[in-house]
């Protein structure tokens, strides 16, 4: 090698020196991933998540464990068939530390196999697909909202207590339809009930009256009922306008009736509902999170505002464990397994599988309000049949 | 299944089925005479059901009108919509292929989610019936039907017999099927056929918009609530046979009865049923039930 071309390596050994620190200061912002839904059926869910979310970083002078953050957003669509791409967007594209996503359950499940697969992070803020903790389980993935299982569980119970013994259960035939009244039929055989109909139309059919001929004819104690958005507003005012909820009470999990009021108007009035979060908590941190939040966004939270902020709460616990260090994931992850978050829907622990032990609520529709009636199973874990971890 | 159950079965696959005519139909004028397909139908008729959930309020307030004030509002809107939309950019279309037309009406879905998105929000909203439509009527033992779906259906049959008129019988009518069967001859003959056209798309639209307000009080009013009623109305198109308003009734009805029924009979391949049906009629008729043109 000739002195001139010594100087030339010299050179551009110089000049890659300066691209890898310029990489490395680069990195110094935590990159984290948003795949929510921003458009469709689902998009209002999306944005509240991410409000929650950021409301909590805001909350933390812009920063978790200390560090600063840089947002990379993928609309998913609630589109499961795009979800493999979508989240690989970015994750090999966005190059991001933590994956926070998604509504659907059938996109989570996609996403879930991927962080799976390329050992992402992952805080999941709604989708309650049980198998994702269940089979499919992994130190890399948590969820900060509820599994389906949960509140069909509580309402069971519930409904059982309440004197049903022959109900029957209507509900999209897609996973988190049929794992919510997996629940119910759990939490109903433990009060003295059984299921004697399962009703079920295909996602996102709104087409109920067929089905709520059957409910009519088959007369039963009273109805479990898992939708949610236009659906769960179309169902409940078709249930009131056939007239069966003179003779047949209508229960459901917490979608049923959340931030669904204004369009369900009278026919949602009375409703029992059972949900991880409700209407006038007497909880200091739910009052402080309210008034943030409106104060933010001139608007009153959901629980889905609730499981964006939670989400970001886990992250910032397992990130200041490690100071903002990523790369020592197994301290962050078990930082978060063993944390006591402080949410608005009361604190919380995680379980093995690194779902939410939490307490469900009974709530009724009051005017514009899912009011709390009281506790309907205290610190409720899902069994999570199947997690190894 | 007893007697009083089928009946009311039946009752809820016709209701089913009309409503999905009123929809259906101006997307098979659409496609059987302009020859465009038109993938932004559905988007008409989420604007419908946003109309009636805007209008009504805004009526109320400054005319004093109730539903229908905003029904014919609406309508009259949707005629102005439809015909602009047909001037700047539909009417560029005709002359191409069909993946440039999916293209562009693509694009249309696409800008009207988000406009709408913009507008109005991401919300759901309900829309309330007219009072003296609120009510329900008992049938027999089984359970109440709300009356707004009655006259949903009426109002359905109304439609249905006013376009066979308007197409089987009025000079309009025959300058229609004149400019589907061949263009360049109708034109040729002095019918002015950019107009007519213009009329057409016009109509589609106002249909495709009527159907979204007159159902917007059963149907409630969210997002993505277009793309579901298009995939079907395209379904009945295709079953009915393109451009006609007699196949696209009969083949409404026959979606109806076997999505209902398959929901109560087969719950298991409910989502599938009325694929197979339209699968089943293709092999047997190509052209769909009636074919034109």
């Amino acid at each position: 090698m000739t002195l001139r071309h010594a100087a030339v390596a010299r050179a551009m050994l110089a000049a890659s020196l300066c691209l890898v620190a310029a990489g490395a200061s680069a990195q110094a912002r935590i990159r984290i991933g948003l795949m929510l839904p921003y458009t469709g059926t689902y998009a209002s869910l999306g944005t509240a998540i991410e409000n929650g979310f950021r409301l909590y970083v805001q909350e933390q002078g812009g920063k978790l464990g200390g560090r600063e953050l840089e947002y990379f957003k993928v609309d998913d669509e609630s589109e499961p068939s795009k979800a493999v791409d979508n989240i690989n967007k970015l994750i090999k594209r966005d190059n991001v530390d933590v994956v926070v996503g998604t509504v659907h359950s059938g996109v989570v499940m996609a996403m879930a196999k991927v962080a799976k697969d390329t050992n992402t992070l992952l805080v999941i803020p709604n989708a309650g697909a049980r198998a994702v903790t269940g089979p499919m389980c992994a130190p890399n993935i948590f969820r900060s909202s509820f599994s389906n299982w949960q509140p069909g569980y509580a309402m069971g119970k519930v409904a059982g207590e309440r004197g049903a013994k022959k109900v029957a259960t209507i509900t999209w035939k897609y996973a988190a339809g049929d794992e919510s009244v997996e629940g119910f039929k759990d939490g109903l055989k433990a009060s003295g009930g059984e299921v004697v109909k399962e009703l079920t139309l295909p996602f996102p059919n709104v087409e109920f009256q067929a089905l709520l001929t059957e409910i009519a004819a088959t007369k039963p104690d009273a109805v479990y009922a898992f939708f949610a958005g236009g659906g769960a507003v179309k169902f409940v005012k078709d249930y009131a306008a056939a007239g069966l909820n003179r003779t047949i009470p209508l229960y459901g999990p917490g979608f049923l009736t959340d931030g669904t009021l204004e369009a369900q108007g009278a026919a949602a009035q009375g409703l029992l509902t059972t949900l991880h979060y409700a209407d006038g908590l007497d909880l200091p941190t739910d009052k402080a999170f309210r008034a943030d939040y409106n104060k933010t966004y001139k608007m009153a939270p959901d629980v889905y505002a609730v499981q964006g902020y939670d989400a970001a709460q886990m992250l910032n616990v397992g990130l200041t464990a490690v100071k903002g260090d990523v790369a020592k994931r197994k301290e962050l992850v078990a930082a978060i397994e063993t944390a006591h978050i402080d949410s608005p829907r009361g604190t919380f622990t995680l379980s093995k599988s690194h779902d939410p032990v939490q307490d469900i609520y009974l709530r009724k529709v009051v005017g514009s309000e899912n009011r709390v009636e009281g506790i309907a199973v205290k610190a409720l874990a899902d069994p999570s049949p199947g997690c190894t971890m | 299944m007893d007697f009083a159950v089928f009946l009311v079965q039946c009752l809820n696959a016709v209701q089913y089925g009309l409503l999905l005519f009123l929809v259906a139909s101006g997307l098979t004028l659409i496609f059987g005479i302009l020859g465009v397909i038109n993938l932004a139908h559905g988007s008409f008729y989420m604007i419908g059901a946003y109309l009636a959930y805007a209008l009504a309020p805004w009526v109320a307030a400054h005319l004093g009108g109730g539903f229908f004030t905003a029904l014919a509002i609406g309508l009259l809107l949707s005629v102005a919509f439809g015909y602009l939309l047909e001037w700047g950019f539909v009417s560029y279309l005709y002359e191409r292929d069909h993946l440039q037309q999916v293209l562009m009406t693509y694009g249309l879905i696409l800008v009207f989610e988000e406009l709408r998105s913009i507008l109005v929000g991401d919300d759901v909203h309900g829309v309330a019936p007219p009072a003296w439509l609120a009510g329900s009527v008992p049938l027999g033992h089984v359970m109440t039907y709300p009356v707004y779906r009655l006259f949903m259906s009426g109002v359905c049959v109304a439609v249905a017999l006013g376009l066979y008129a308007i197409i089987a019988r009025t000079r309009l009518g025959m300058a229609i099927r004149a400019g589907a069967t061949n263009r360049e001859m109708a034109q040729s003959l002095g019918v002015d056929i950019r107009l007519l056209y213009r009329i057409v798309f016009a109509a589609g639209v106002a249909l495709a918009v009527f159907a979204g307000m007159i159902a917007a009080p059963v149907s409630s009013v969210y997002p993505g609530m277009g793309n579901q009623v298009l995939i079907i109305s395209f379904v009945v198109v295709v079953i009915g046979g393109i451009g006609s308003i007699r196949g696209a009734l009969l083949a409404s009805l026959l979606v109806g009865f076997a999505d209902t029924f398959g929901k109560v009979f087969i719950p298991q391949t409910a989502g599938i049923l009325v694929y197979v049906l339209m699968a089943a009629i293709l092999l047997w008729r190509p052209e769909g039930l009636f074919r034109t043109g």
